[in-house]
């Protein structure tokens, strides 16, 4: 692969950083008028999601990381992986382990597409959409009438993820959820 | 991107400035002048990259308008003062740009404690920044890293580096002692300069004099007579007691020389004009200022992109 320098570092740049794929998220240039220039950079590490802060001589170099995001549809489970396919007609499949979807779990839905990052030809994780649409399976009965009022109750959804949901919410009906918070929008438009 | 980098308030803004250092240096009899930006001879400084230029013999876009000035203060001008250009190769960042503005000024006869004070006489007339302190490099690295630079070791340095600066010492990359107090000055120091009220940072190492004289400190330390002005963290100006020794400047000169050929670098070619210069050179005292910055601070802009019409980028 590739060497990027310290000037090379833009946010989004993958680079290999103590054996692990990481993302650049910025970089800063930093030199006193007479002396050493460095980069302060800080970098999130894509195999366990933590922010390093590292400080760089200018000039140094990183190997590039072999990272890229795909389109891909979640297939199935077998228990041990979850297996996905690439939505640009050539079918390919990945296995994702269950440090791959960790933190998606509870979002996957079969025929779902999903953005999946491989590392090296196999997936390091994997990213619902920020918003999908999820049928309730469990939940206390609505309570007619209760449209305008607060209040919240727990509602299961067929993925397994436990929401808070409006009180007027029944078994059955078709939410929008916010992956990126957990939090309920709105019942899906059908 | 066609469009200009700043808005039309910052170039008023930078109009009125260059009008306000004008009027300034006119009431204080320092006489304007204008210097060459190419030059046969570059900066040395294996730290300061020339952008080269000249089709039918290598030239140099300055890096700082030191030298050619300096030959007008041994021909007798009096003091001088220059706004212009200067190119340092890539230098990009938020405070950085490949060609940036100097105010660059020298005051023969005056010590550089009268020199501070007339800088800080500038910034309050350019951006209403009144009074000073003046904090020693010792001092500073005692109050904010508990460390003595002139005396740690230099595993403390290292250590310092990664606890604080989250810098990871490599044999692929060997750094000198200068290269950890840049590092931990840059990171650790600099942000807490000027808060309050603007800073002067003094006696540097003798290692980093540069263009400066050197000198003992009251501890029997022997530092660079230099002065660096911290305003909001940032570095503003750089003011030397300018070293007046041909032989000493031709010795530093050479040695950087040296380290450049160590580094692999480009030797550059050394200014004899200055060096022949220096034998009439008046005691002296000198001072760059990063226009482009003071513009920052005096308009409240965090990107040197907001105070120039068009970075470097997008030039």
């Amino acid at each position: 692969m590739a060497n990027y320098s310290t000037s090379d570092f833009r946010s989004g740049l993958k680079v290999m950083l103590d054996g692990d794929p990481c993302t650049v998220i910025e970089n800063e240039f930093v030199k006193p008028g007479k002396g050493q220039a460095f980069n302060r950079a800080r970098l999130r590490n894509l195999r366990t999601g933590r922010v390093w802060e590292r400080t760089f001589k200018s000039g140094e170099t990183l190997e590039a990381a072999d990272v890229m995001d795909f389109d891909m549809e979640y297939l199935y489970s077998d228990g041990e992986f979850w297996h996905f396919m690439m939505t640009d007609g050539s079918f390919e499949q990945h296995a994702a382990d269950e440090k791959a979807i960790e933190d998606s779990k509870k979002w996957l839905k079969e025929q779902d597409v999903y953005t999946v990052t491989l590392y090296n030809g196999a997936p390091l994780s994997v990213a619902p959409a920020n918003f999908v649409d999820l049928e309730v399976v469990e939940t206390d009965p609505g309570l007619k009438g209760d449209t305008a009022q607060g209040g919240t109750k727990p509602a299961t959804l067929s993925t397994g993820a436990v929401v808070n949901v409006p009180l007027f919410i029944n078994i059955g009906e078709v939410l929008k959820i916010d992956t990126r918070s957990g939090e309920y929008v709105s019942r899906a438009k059908s | 991107m066609w469009q200009p980098s700043c808005s039309h308030d910052a170039m008023k803004a930078r109009a009125e400035c260059y009008a306000q250092i004008r009027a300034f240096f006119m009431a204080r009899d320092v006489l304007e002048v204008e210097t060459p930006l190419l030059s046969q001879a570059g900066a040395t400084d294996p730290l300061l990259a020339s952008i080269s230029a000249g089709v039918r013999k290598k030239q140099y876009l300055q890096t700082s308008p030191e030298f050619p000035m300096k030959r007008l203060l041994a021909s007798g001008s009096g003091p001088i003062y220059q706004i212009c250009k200067c190119f340092r190769e890539a230098e990009v960042g938020a405070r950085h740009n490949p060609e940036f503005t100097m105010l660059e000024w020298y005051r023969p006869g005056l010590s550089l404690q009268q020199l501070m004070q007339e800088i800080s006489d500038l910034v309050e007339a350019v951006c209403g920044r009144s009074g000073y302190e003046i904090l020693t490099y010792r001092q500073a690295f005692t109050d904010f890293l508990g460390v003595d630079p002139f005396n740690a070791r230099l595993e403390t340095l290292q250590e310092l580096a990664f606890d604080k600066a989250h810098f990871e010492t490599s044999s692929d990359n060997p750094m000198d002692r200068d290269a950890y107090l840049d590092l931990l000055l840059s990171v650790c120091v600099e942000p807490q300069l000027g808060k309050t009220v603007p800073c002067f940072l003094t006696d540097y190492p003798a290692s980093q004099a540069s263009l400066a004289k050197t000198a003992l400190d009251e501890q029997g330390q022997l530092v660079a007579k230099r002065a660096e002005l911290y305003i909001d963290g940032i570095e503003i100006a750089n003011a030397y007691d300018e070293l007046t020794d041909a032989n000493e400047q031709r010795k530093r000169f050479y040695h950087d020389n040296r380290v450049r050929q160590k580094l692999d670098l480009d030797v550059v070619a050394v200014d004899e004009n200055l060096l022949s210069a220096l034998a009439n050179f008046p005691d002296c005292s000198g001072v760059a200022l990063g226009l482009d910055r003071l513009l920052m601070i005096s308009i409240g802009a965090s990107d040197i992109g907001n105070v120039v019409c068009f970075v470097n980028e997008h030039a």
